[in-house]
């Protein structure tokens, strides 16, 4: 059951996406999830259906995975739909009791709802593809530039990626305390809102001085092995840009290029003849 | 109570690059009042294995009868079934979690559905059975030692008043002395309540002396199923695989290899001590 949840956690395969280096694929997520925004349009979000298609396909994983993490947003996606179509103001398309919903209201909804499953998607393709110390070291150089301004770059990136490797075991602990307490006879998935926020007590209690326990057990072992921080400290395998690394970069400049292209004719909605 | 397992399989992430099948083929039947030794290598699938003889995992493919009837038949009462079933997980700290020691143990008569003053009858009788008097009864389980602490989730267990108790590695972390006293108290409930109990460990020591079966598990199969003198018979058998016999079996055998005259079915330092004397005491008549 907490298996489902697929962000921040990655599926090994060997596909091409894989080997990528992770500052490509953390641009090009960025730019992704902008372009999703930026451009609308029905020729546009086919445009980005088939790219996004065509990536996963290339990166091996299961479609059947990536659709899990899609369960989590399940009720934010709902609300947002909802909202959108019955507080958009416009030309009513039909009228039930006395809320009315527009067509503004049911394109606006569609938008939103496309817009929130590739996000995730998309998002969920690259921590799929990427080791959360492949992710946080790309964040790290990727970044550098910040330390100019004095954020401590190197910090952030380590508590990151001590957050993203400790998702796994924490879920894989909540799933022992689970079955410990349904083992006294815990319920979790019965009863009203209060019964089961109530029922949560048992396994949240333990899985918080776990998680403590472990978060005291870490800074010990690495200030044993001398951790003092970000200053003076070298890599075991530096980041280098490999040739599809570039190319990688050169297909993102290309996406834009003809994204902004098919905003501007807009060609399936001239076919329409929606303009 | 007893519990038949036949033809069980179960694969963990079926259907993604992660697939493991944990537990390949398993059949056996565990009669009433029986002390069963489950032992294996770590990740050998025996804690797999006890997760479903209550339901926690559903099988693959594969029965489990309870009493005759199978658990995976519709409508079948699961929550029932954790009631006869009771099962210590190997940390305690995944299950205590309330403000002091007794109304942890509480919990889980409360949620049989006991009326209050029951379950604190409950509770105490389990304290007492586990060696936890009156005076740890107000103290927070965070404050026990890992002794006391595996006793109180014990005793959580108990309170529910299981026909079958089943312990994953419940000694696993624990001092000799600390390892002792729970095994012997689960010996003692064996004998007195002559409750089922099985037993999961890695360590051949800990179920020598108590269990009436041991039952090896290795790569998710059977690999042994017999009585202990019948299995740590087989000694090579059981280091192939990563395990080892108790060590009075290895002295028993180093002293046969030397030409002494001593039993075969030793499994325990109380056997060994007497069949050494009885070897001394032949070799000293021989002398005279």
């Amino acid at each position: 059951m907490l298996k489902d949840i697929t962000l921040g956690q990655y599926y090994p395969t060997d596909s091409v996406i894989h080997k990528l280096d992770p500052r490509v694929k953390l641009l090009w997520t960025l730019l992704f999830i902008v372009s999703l925004f930026a451009f609308s349009g029905i020729s546009c979000y086919i445009a980005v259906t088939l790219v996004l298609a065509g990536l996963i396909r290339i990166s091996k994983v299961p479609l059947k995975f990536m659709m899990k993490g899609l369960r989590a947003i399940f009720i934010l996606l709902l609300i947002t739909v909802i909202f959108n179509l019955l507080l958009t103001p416009g030309t009513e398309a039909f009228r039930i009791w006395k809320i009315s919903v527009t067509w503004e209201g049911i394109r606006t909804a569609a938008y939103m709802a496309i817009r929130l499953v590739y996000l995730i998607l998309g998002s969920s393709l690259m921590t799929l593809t990427t080791t959360p110390n492949d992710l946080t070291d790309g964040m790290e150089k990727g970044l550098r530039f910040l330390k100019v301004f004095h954020v401590p770059v190197h910090e952030i990136a380590m508590m990151m990626s001590i957050a993203l490797r400790f998702i796994p075991i924490l879920m894989e602990e909540t799933d022992k305390i689970m079955k410990a307490q349904m083992a006294r006879g815990a319920e979790f998935e019965e009863g009203g809102l209060i019964k089961k926020a109530k029922g949560l007590i048992p396994l949240l209690v333990p899985l918080f001085i776990s998680a403590f326990r472990r978060a005291n057990d870490l800074a010990m072992a690495m200030e044993a092995r001398g951790y003092h921080g970000g200053e003076g400290r070298t890599k075991l395998r530096p980041l280098k840009y490999q040739r599809r690394d570039h190319i990688a970069y050169l297909l993102m400049l290309l996406y834009i290029a003809v994204m902004i292209l098919i905003r501007i004719s807009a060609p399936v909605e001239h076919l329409l003849g929606l303009v | 109570m007893s519990i038949e397992i036949e033809n069980l399989n179960y694969t963990y992430s079926a259907g993604t690059v992660f697939e493991v099948l944990a537990l390949k083929d398993i059949s056996l039947t565990i009669p009433d009042g029986q002390f069963v030794g489950i032992i294996g290598h770590t990740g050998s699938g025996k804690s797999t294995l006890v997760q479903h003889l209550n339901g926690l995992l559903r099988a693959t493919s594969g029965d489990i009868r309870v009493n005759g009837e199978s658990i995976y038949s519709e409508g079948y009462n699961m929550k029932a079934l954790r009631s006869k079933v009771g099962l210590v997980f190997q940390y305690p700290e995944y299950q205590l979690f309330e403000t002091d020691v007794f109304t942890d143990v509480c919990f889980g008569p409360k949620n049989q559905g006991l009326s209050r003053k029951d379950a604190e009858k409950r509770a105490r009788e389990a304290m007492d059975a586990v060696g936890l008097d009156e005076t740890y009864d107000r103290v927070s389980p965070f404050e026990l030692s890992g002794g006391q602490k595996r006793r109180a989730a014990i005793a959580g267990i108990l309170a529910m008043e299981p026909e079958v108790l089943v312990l994953d590695e419940p000694t696993a972390g624990l001092d000799p002395k600390g390892r002792d006293d729970i095994l012997d108290m689960l010996d003692g409930l064996h004998r007195d309540r002559g409750m089922t109990i099985i037993l999961v460990s890695h360590s051949m020591e800990d179920v020598a002396k108590y269990a009436d079966r041991i039952i090896v598990i290795n790569e998710g199969s059977i690999l042994m199923d017999d009585v202990p003198s019948g299995v740590f018979a087989r000694s090579e058998e059981i280091e192939a695989v990563g395990l080892a016999a108790p060590q009075v079996s290895y002295i028993m055998r180093t002293l046969r290899e030397r030409g002494w005259e001593t039993g075969r079915n030793v499994t325990t330092i109380e056997e060994a001590k007497e069949e050494i004397l009885k070897a001394l005491q032949n070799k000293e008549e021989h002398k005279c």
